[in-house]
């Protein structure tokens, strides 16, 4: 890595060189992210990995006729024969009877195939050395020149324009095609410019990450953005960000260390961002899903335990708040001794119940709480036997689910629905 | 024409060519690219670790990549409801840029593994290592033999456990609910995909074994439908894209692997379009002749 007047003169944008690069990659990034989202939302996010490999032949096309590296034609060139591998696939898709996977698998290595063999005839040809395309493979965001960030900042206006203009029509589309048809959208139309846009930004990105890893720039913002929100507003600003800042990240590492490609330092960012998402982020993260399980599982537990209490003391006829012995309870219903533990635990400390060496007594809360759960199930019961019809013994199972999840709400108006009932199916009194 | 070097490329086309079938018959192509992208960094690691190429701790540094890969991106779609694609699509490319980024970390170190290499392998220079016995007997180069044990193994485990393959891959439900385990039917075939991933990724490189691997199965598939026909018009479509596709390489000077594999397209697009005409000449005759229910026929499988 370089020192730290390297890394100064980067965050400062000290050079007007630099201003190009983290211009250009910000763009790249924020472009790819916007547009990316889209191809993710319609679940077609491998097309563009195929489009950025076919880029590389447009690329040598371009550049043998050229015979220079003119930024215009080679991404004229990338974006022609990204179109064609779109048409390709789709048509193979579609016409024969040859899978979706294996139509852009086979579309992508042919492409990649044809272009590493223009590539290396331009090679051998003798003007490897001034050409540099090999950068498209892996991407150099260091070699992106002054003329190059016009044609980018041209590039990402116009799809950030085209996502702006169309928000409306495209977001139906993309969530509910068939509704977008029945309403009367230009829906192919409007996948036909949605489709210019992503070959668009591909061949744009591919001057920074390269065409092997252009996919990831495409993929994993919108990726990690969808743990974060539902929101399509929210996920475009969110993805254009993630893409934006590892853009920019990747641009850095590329600088300090010369000897570094640009490409793999964008994605291993951007997969950082995808897979911490898919780790952390609270809601739909992955941990805080399991915590959320967790404390659900033992909620039914703590309740589960409260409800045997209140049965046992329902059969002795006893007083509330008679002491009952732990192994009465195993006997009654079956717990895991582990769990088990824990959940009494969590009951003493809300103060439901009072622990005496091996024997429970409720308190007055605890039976509150447990004649609640109760009353709930046998209502539920009820309600199966008489509104919906099922028999007296097919309801018990599914009781035993829904007295976790009932709200007091719709306590009351089950209880007004049954008209205010005394006795469940099986002719247990439902607890005030 | 260069014996050793054709004779390696066949090789390679054949083994990726038979897992390739499957591959693409179980709607797994993609997961195969992936692999063949993410054998990289164990490749490299290995590489780091035992100072050579083709050796025994590289086979199994990059075929264990290969089962992280398939974990990777189950993990990544059953446990983070990540929808499949994007699993694959960040699995892969992360794997790859770890695996660019050890490479540039290295180069320093004077290891002999360059970025070229990895992208398009050099089947070229398979004769610089050959192997001779006895000072005079020339038997081929190392890169070749080293293909040879592959083939035979995988011709034996496919053929051998034949319709094991058949049942899991065309009916996997029915296959389960006769007590075969699929998954590791299913593990088995990506062990096998990254050991050949492994094998051929020295001579073309990590991305033009997808090539191999697709093309030649998706060409015999759009004629044939037959398990056993798919595997036998794979390895001659394969021949045919190998010995072509190094005419065309010689001819333009180009990189022979990629010469390959647009051979190996040029030959899908053939067969698509012949295949094209050829129903259009029978739609048209049976127009004139039955009263064109094979028209009707037609449109009804559309």
């Amino acid at each position: 890595m370089g020192d730290i007047n390297d890394f100064l003169d980067f965050v400062l944008l000290r050079e007007p060189n630099i201003v190009y690069v983290v211009v250009g990659t910000l763009l790249i990034g924020a472009s790819s992210g916007l547009i990316g989202t889209f191809a993710f939302l319609k679940k077609t996010s491998l097309l563009g990995d195929a489009i950025s490999h076919s880029a590389l032949p447009g690329v040598c096309l371009a550049f043998m006729y050229m015979q220079e590296k003119n930024a215009i034609f080679l991404l004229l060139g990338s974006f022609v024969s990204g179109w064609i591998a779109t048409l390709l696939v789709e048509w193979i898709s579609r016409r024969t009877k040859l899978k979706n996977d294996t139509a852009i698998a086979l579309i992508l290595s042919f492409f990649f195939g044809v272009g590493i063999f223009l590539l290396t005839i331009i090679q051998n040809g003798g003007q490897a050395a001034q050409s540099g395309l090999n950068n498209f493979l892996v991407g150099k965001a260091a070699a992106i020149q002054r003329f190059d960030i016009y044609i980018f900042s041209g590039v990402a206006l116009l799809i950030i324009f085209f996502v702006v203009t169309f928000y409306r029509p495209l977001k139906i589309m993309v969530f509910d095609r068939d509704y977008a048809l029945s309403i009367g959208l230009p829906v192919r139309i409007l996948e036909f410019l949605l489709n210019s846009a992503i070959v668009l930004a591909i061949a744009v990105g591919i001057q920074a990450v390269g065409v092997i890893l252009m996919a990831a720039l495409l993929i994993s913002p919108a990726a990690a953005a969808r743990f974060w929100t539902y929101k399509l507003s929210r996920l475009l600003v969110i993805a254009a960000s993630i893409g934006a800042f590892s853009g920019w990240f990747g641009a850095f590492v590329s600088y300090t260390a010369p000897d570094m490609p640009t490409g793999p330092w964008i994605v291993t960012s951007l997969s950082v961002f995808a897979i911490g998402s898919a780790f952390f982020a609270p809601g739909s993260g992955m941990i805080s899903r399991i915590k959320l399980q967790q404390s659900n599982s033992r909620k039914m537990l703590s309740e589960n335990i409260l409800k045997s209490l209140f049965q046992i003391l329902e059969g002795r006829d006893a007083n509330s708040h008679d002491w009952i012995k732990k192994s009465t309870l195993f006997e009654h219903r079956f717990f895991d001794r582990i769990k088990f533990q824990k959940g009494i635990r969590t009951l003493d400390k809300k103060h439901f119940i009072i622990i005496d060496g091996d024997k429970i007594r409720l308190t007055k809360q605890g039976w509150a709480e447990s004649k609640r759960i109760v009353r709930l199930h046998r209502l539920w019961e009820l309600y199966l036997y008489e509104k919906m019809n099922l028999a007296a013994d097919h309801i018990h199972p599914n009781a035993e689910t829904m007295e976790h999840i009932l709200t007091p709400e719709l306590e009351k108006i089950l209880i007004k629905e049954l008209d205010y009932p005394e006795k469940d199916p099986h002719q247990s009194k439902i607890p005030e | 024409m260069d014996i050793g070097i054709v004779f390696t490329a066949l090789f390679v086309a054949f083994n990726c060519g038979i897992l390739g079938v499957f591959l693409m018959l179980r709607k797994m192509a993609m997961v195969g690219d992936a692999i063949s992208h993410s054998v990289l960094p164990g490749i490299v690691i290995a590489y780091l670790i035992a100072g050579t190429r083709a050796s025994f701790p590289m086979l199994i540094g990059a075929a264990a990549m290969g089962l992280i890969t398939t974990v990777l991106i189950e993990f990544l779609t059953k446990k983070a409801r990540l929808q499949n694609d994007a699993s694959i699509g960040i699995s892969f490319t992360w794997l790859f840029a770890i695996g660019v980024i050890l490479i540039a970390v290295f180069t320093k170190g004077g290891i002999d593994l360059d970025q070229e290499c990895v992208l398009y392998g050099d089947i070229a220079y398979v004769n610089l290592d050959k192997i001779i016995v006895d000072g005079n007997l020339y038997l081929g180069p190392r890169a070749m033999w080293n293909q040879i044990p592959v083939f035979v193994l995988i011709s034996v485990v496919i053929l051998f456990g034949f319709r094991g393959w058949q049942i899991t891959t065309f009916n996997p439900d029915y296959a389960a609910s006769m007590g075969i385990s699929v998954s590791r039917w299913h593990y088995l075939l990506m062990s096998m995909v990254s050991l050949v991933t492994v094998m051929a990724f020295e001579a073309v490189g990590a991305i033009l074994v997808v090539g191999f691997m697709i093309i030649p199965p998706a060409t015999a598939y759009l004629i044939n439908s037959k398990l056993k026909m798919v595997i036998v018009l794979t390895l001659v479509f394969a021949t045919l894209s190998v010995l072509l596709g190094y005419r065309l390489a010689i001819y333009f000077n180009g990189s022979i692997a990629g010469g390959m594999i647009s051979v190996a397209g040029i030959i899908f697009f053939v067969i698509w379009c012949l295949q094209q005409m050829v129903k259009k000449l029978l739609v048209a005759r049976s127009d004139e002749n039955v009263g064109g229910w094979l028209v009707q026929e037609n449109k009804i499988i559309r």
